[in-house]
């Protein structure tokens, strides 16, 4: 299980989170929801250890994270899919893969299995990054981050400028994974795409988780969106 | 001599000095291009391996092939061990920040010539070559006879200086495999395109960082290592490479390791053929003159790409 506690982080003197805590448990989804600037990508980040933690606490599994390098983070299982993609655009396909899967030294197969999930990155695995459609670039970011085996999967806007077949893919394949156990943190603009997928919705402002609901809970109460999100 | 057999002398001696640039200046591009740092100690990490050169040869004494082949070998891998420290005492330390960067390097340049010139002194001294043979080259004439083969006085090179410009390529072909084809050199990409995302997968961005410091001095090291027996090492020979490694970085494109090595052979022949029939400093004014034009009409270099 993944868990903030009391959380403080932010860039150099501007503070982002304020004593933020959260949880996310194995085999479900946990959306965030906020406006702009509310402070889930940093929060997103500092569970990477991207963002440092200025006060309180992240814990995986009952270990304490929040104090170890950046890069050891995704090596004990936590696979980041950050907004707007990040891939390596000058390598290939294969190559995005391997970065992935040598984090966590997996094997091929590991990448078969991935590469079945997204047969149509197969044909593309000499292809630069760079050169695939805003989908195929999803489903490699996606796949890249898959490549850890991740007990816990973060996911920053990943159906951001994508055609509804493309999010279809995308949702189809979170809803596999949290089948398998994966605990998963969504950061999600659109709230339908949210209210689908997730098991517990939480509410992020001014760098604090200012209201955890269900779905139903949502549902009954729309106005929660219009105070928190703006929609 | 004539026109004809001048002009491949004076290639050949441009050779050796792009051999030798090349070296020099894919350890200052492969710097910037992974760590966006502008070393401006680079070249005295290149004097200071033709300094430790002459200090082994000196201390291994016996036939001079065996003393040069230890400093060949044990040189570079001190100064990239003395970089790589430089990188975490110093560079760390101020998170890579750019503008520090460059100051602290300057620092580094002053620390590291200064500490050379209290130890090792004032004076130029050689390394002996390993071989030398002086290699007599032919020279083609069409006469009335048919093709005429001679042999005109003073169209030679030695032995040694093939070995340098045939070490030089043997090493940056082995850069480009590691780059290309490893797995080291699969990390070292994805660190220099996003070291972010690159730490969210398992890269530690700062070890790389430490090694590539020590690598791209370990690279100016082996080139001085090379030159030491041709040149003479010096406490203040860190100047030359430097101006050269910035003019060749900036012409091939500041990061690109393929513009690099086409930059390093068009201004080492370029320098050493201007400086055989004119003179060496008509060379190096040709030289800036160059970078002049290549930052006011392609700032990005003949193989960078541009800034989005």
């Amino acid at each position: 299980m993944l868990e903030l506690r009391n959380l403080d982080a932010g860039y150099g003197k501007v503070q982002v989170l304020r004593d933020l805590s959260l949880h996310a448990r194995p085999g479900e989804i946990l959306c965030l929801l906020g406006r702009n600037g509310a402070g889930k990508s940093t929060l997103m980040k500092s569970i990477m250890g991207l963002v440092r933690a200025q006060a309180g606490s992240i814990w995986l599994d009952g270990q304490r994270i929040d104090q170890l390098p950046a890069w050891q983070v995704p090596r004990l299982g936590i696979g980041y899919i950050p907004q707007g993609r990040r891939l390596f655009n000058e390598m290939t396909v294969a190559e995005n893969l391997q970065i992935g899967l040598m984090a966590r030294r997996k094997g091929a197969d590991v990448r078969e299995n991935v590469l079945n999930m997204f047969p149509r990155l197969r044909d593309r695995l000499n292809q630069r990054a760079d050169t695939l459609s805003g989908g195929e670039q999803q489903m490699l970011a996606t796949a890249r981050a898959l490549c850890l085996e991740p007990g816990v999967l973060l996911l920053d806007e990943p159906t951001e400028g994508l055609q509804p077949s493309m999010i279809s893919l995308i949702r189809a394949a979170v809803v596999a994974l949290r089948k398998q156990g994966v605990a998963i943190v969504l950061v999600e603009q659109r709230v339908e795409a949210v209210l689908q997928v997730a098991d517990r919705v939480t509410f992020v402002e001014n760098g604090q988780c200012v209201l955890t609901v269900t779905p139903s809970e949502l549902h009954a109460d729309e106005s929660l969106l219009h105070r928190y999100v703006g929609v | 001599m004539d026109f004809g057999p001048h002009l491949l002398l004076a290639m050949l001696e441009g050779l050796v000095q792009a051999s030798v640039l090349t070296l020099t200046a894919l350890g200052l591009s492969l710097v910037f291009g992974v760590m966006r740092v502008v070393n401006v100690a680079h070249g005295e990490f290149f004097m200071l391996g033709a300094v430790l050169a002459w200090w082994i040869t000196f201390l291994v004494g016996g036939p001079p092939a065996l003393a040069f082949i230890v400093a060949l070998l044990v040189a570079p891998l001190l100064v990239g061990t003395i970089a790589a420290a430089a990188d975490w005492l110093v560079l760390r330390r101020i998170d890579y920040d750019p503008e520090r960067t460059i100051v602290a390097t300057i620092g580094l340049l002053y620390i590291i010539q200064q500490l050379t010139l209290m130890s090792y002194g004032p004076d130029a001294r050689p390394v002996a070559p390993p071989f030398n043979t002086r290699l007599a080259l032919p020279w083609f004439e069409f006469g009335s006879g048919g093709v005429q083969i001679y042999w005109p006085w003073g169209l030679s090179i030695t032995s040694y200086k093939l070995f340098v410009i045939f070490a030089a390529l043997l090493t940056g072909l082995a850069l480009w495999a590691v780059m290309a084809r490893s797995r080291l050199g699969l990390i070292l990409r994805a660190t220099q395109q996003d070291r972010e995302t690159a730490q969210a997968f398992g890269v530690p961005v700062e070890r790389v960082y430490a090694l590539v410091f020590g690598l791209g001095a370990a690279l100016a090291a082996l080139g001085a290592t090379l030159v030491v027996p041709i040149q003479q090492a010096h406490y203040l020979m860190g100047g030359d490479p430097l101006l050269l490694s910035f003019i060749v970085v900036i012409i091939g494109g500041l990061g690109s390791l393929r513009g690099t090595v086409v930059a390093a052979i068009l201004i080492g022949m370029s320098d050493g053929i201007i400086s055989v029939f004119f003179s060496p400093t008509l060379a190096k004014m040709l030289a800036t003159l160059l970078v002049a034009m290549v930052l006011v009409f392609r700032p990005q270099g003949l193989f960078g790409s541009k800034p989005a």
